[in-house]
């Protein structure tokens, strides 16, 4: 393979391009809070982008506008057509495009978040789309979901389990959720959140932001 | 038929084409389609429209991207040897196709859906002529994209406009399906029932667009290419360069333009509606 080797038809390496992160989960359990709460607490420092993939319109789209989080231009909405699992694991194609269009228009960025629409605990991203991922849940959904696992809650990169506030009142015992999600995941971090209450969610900005630079860390831009 | 007709016709290639109802939502939201036999009309309406004219734009594509130049003068070409503007043949057959797409919401679609299936196709099937067709129109419509990647997959024209016939009802059948909860059995029941003529529709399309060129008989290998005779009215032109036997030539003038009103609006409708869950 030479050096004048054109290798555009095969995936990109991912060297100069934005941490591509993923964040998924079951509906209601707080994805749309959490990258509205991350664009706030990162947005300063790092060049963004958004992906949404709605079940239905532009709903999480108009929410992150509305929220006035992020330049709305750098917002893009993906239609799914009754599958948000599909446009993330088996048919990324969409979703890439969206993500390289706004790589296109904004490039470079640090940092392409793509929200899944709300879907079930079978639900993973494909690593042709997403670097980094992380799946939500909320403590509502009951306090056995850790246990019963699934692609998302087991292989996710970063599980943060939401609305931790909630917790007496559904009576989901926390313990028992961090104990059972360790046994599935091992070392992977998993964190508890209330993003009503700590709207900043610095552990995950944290997380997210640590991700950033070390993706950028081990693919820095290629000389030109 | 080509094996590699198989990935292109799969609903499963991730190229994006499992969120698009190709006017089916829009046509149960306004209740054109609401059981098994409305949508058995609506499938056979757009395969014999829609379906068509994008099967002879396909197999036009794929003619295109066998390499030989043109039968006659694109008409964007001017007597005299005068080019309208410096417009390739790939440029060409791209307006070819807007200039029959009404709705701007399906030309948009349709690009859409041609970049994101070309992409694929440049990984799949890596090919000079998926990169030229990239240069040149890097959001192609959907119908020259899949043309061009049946030529790259090694398919002939023919396979290439029964890949796009397909298309046309396979997509919007498995949205009815998702969006009515018909039962799926029936609905493939439907899509059975429409294989002949899925069959004649690309067998016309190519027919209608497309010149073979026998291969050489030993005693006129040596002869200049004859003009068509079936081109009735279409001049051979003269600066084009000489047709290689055995291949297949585009016949610009023929190239149908078949138009259903009701799908232009619907599209339209799609495009402004508050609520869907697919991107067409």
């Amino acid at each position: 393979m030479g050096i004048h080797h054109d290798d555009h038809h095969h995936a990109p390496d991912g060297r100069g391009r934005a941490l591509r992160l993923g964040v998924g989960g079951p509906v209601g359990s707080g994805k749309t809070a959490l990258v509205a709460a991350l664009c706030r607490a990162l947005g300063p420092s790092l060049s963004l982008g958004v992906v949404t993939n709605d079940i239905y319109t532009t709903e999480d789209a108009d929410f992150l506008r509305g929220a006035g989080v992020l330049d709305e231009e750098r917002i893009l909405a993906v239609e799914t057509g009754c599958c948000p699992h599909t446009a993330i694991r088996d048919d990324i194609a969409a979703n890439l495009d969206a993500v390289e269009t706004l790589e296109h228009r904004f490039g470079p960025l640090d940092l392409v978040i793509v929200e899944s629409g709300g879907d079930n605990l079978t639900a993973t991203f494909s690593r042709g789309l997403a670097d980094r991922q992380i799946f939500v849940l909320d403590v509502s959904g009951g306090d056995k979901v850790p246990r019963k696992g699934g692609p998302g809650v087991t292989s996710a990169d970063l599980l943060v389990v939401n609305k931790t506030d909630l917790a007496s009142m559904v009576g989901a015992d926390l313990g028992v959720m961090a104990r059972d999600a360790s046994a599935v995941r091992g070392e992977r971090p998993v964190m508890f959140t209330s993003i009503r209450r700590d709207p900043a969610v610095g552990d995950v900005a944290g997380w997210v932001a640590e991700q950033v630079r070390a993706w950028s860390h081990a693919h820095p831009a290629p000389l030109s | 038929m080509h094996p590699a007709l198989l990935l292109l016709t799969d609903s499963r290639l991730p190229a994006g084409g499992h969120a698009h109802s190709g006017g089916t939502e829009q046509a149960i939201t306004s209740g054109a389609v609401h059981d098994v036999p409305s949508l058995a009309r609506f499938l056979r309406g757009r395969l014999h429209t829609a379906g068509a004219l994008a099967a002879a734009l396909a197999a036009a594509a794929c003619a295109q991207a066998a390499g030989t130049p043109p039968a006659t003068a694109p008409p964007h070409r001017l007597p005299g040897g005068q080019a309208g503007g410096d417009a390739g043949p790939w440029v060409t057959l791209d307006r070819e196709v807007d200039a029959r797409t009404a709705s701007p919401a399906q030309r948009e679609v349709s690009r859409t859906q041609g970049r994101l299936l070309l992409r694929v196709a440049r990984r799949v099937w890596p090919s000079p002529v998926l990169d030229e067709l990239a240069r040149a129109v890097p959001h192609p419509h959907h119908p020259v994209a899949l043309g061009a990647a049946a030529h790259a997959a090694r398919a002939a024209p023919e396979d290439a406009a029964l890949a796009v016939a397909y298309h046309a009802v396979s997509g919007p059948a498995t949205a009815a399906v998702r969006l009515l909860g018909l039962d799926p059995v029936a609905v493939h029941g439907l899509l059975a029932d429409l294989t002949p003529a899925l069959g004649t529709v690309a067998a016309d399309a190519c027919m209608a667009v497309t010149t073979e060129h026998p291969p050489p008989h030993p005693k006129t290998a040596h002869a200049p290419p004859q003009p068509d005779p079936t081109d009735a009215g279409v001049r051979p032109d003269p600066a084009a360069p000489a047709a290689q036997p055995g291949s297949v030539q585009v016949r610009w003038a023929a190239l149908p333009a078949y138009s259903a009103p009701a799908l232009d609006l619907l599209a339209e409708q799609h495009a402004r509606a508050e609520i869907r869950l697919f991107v067409s």
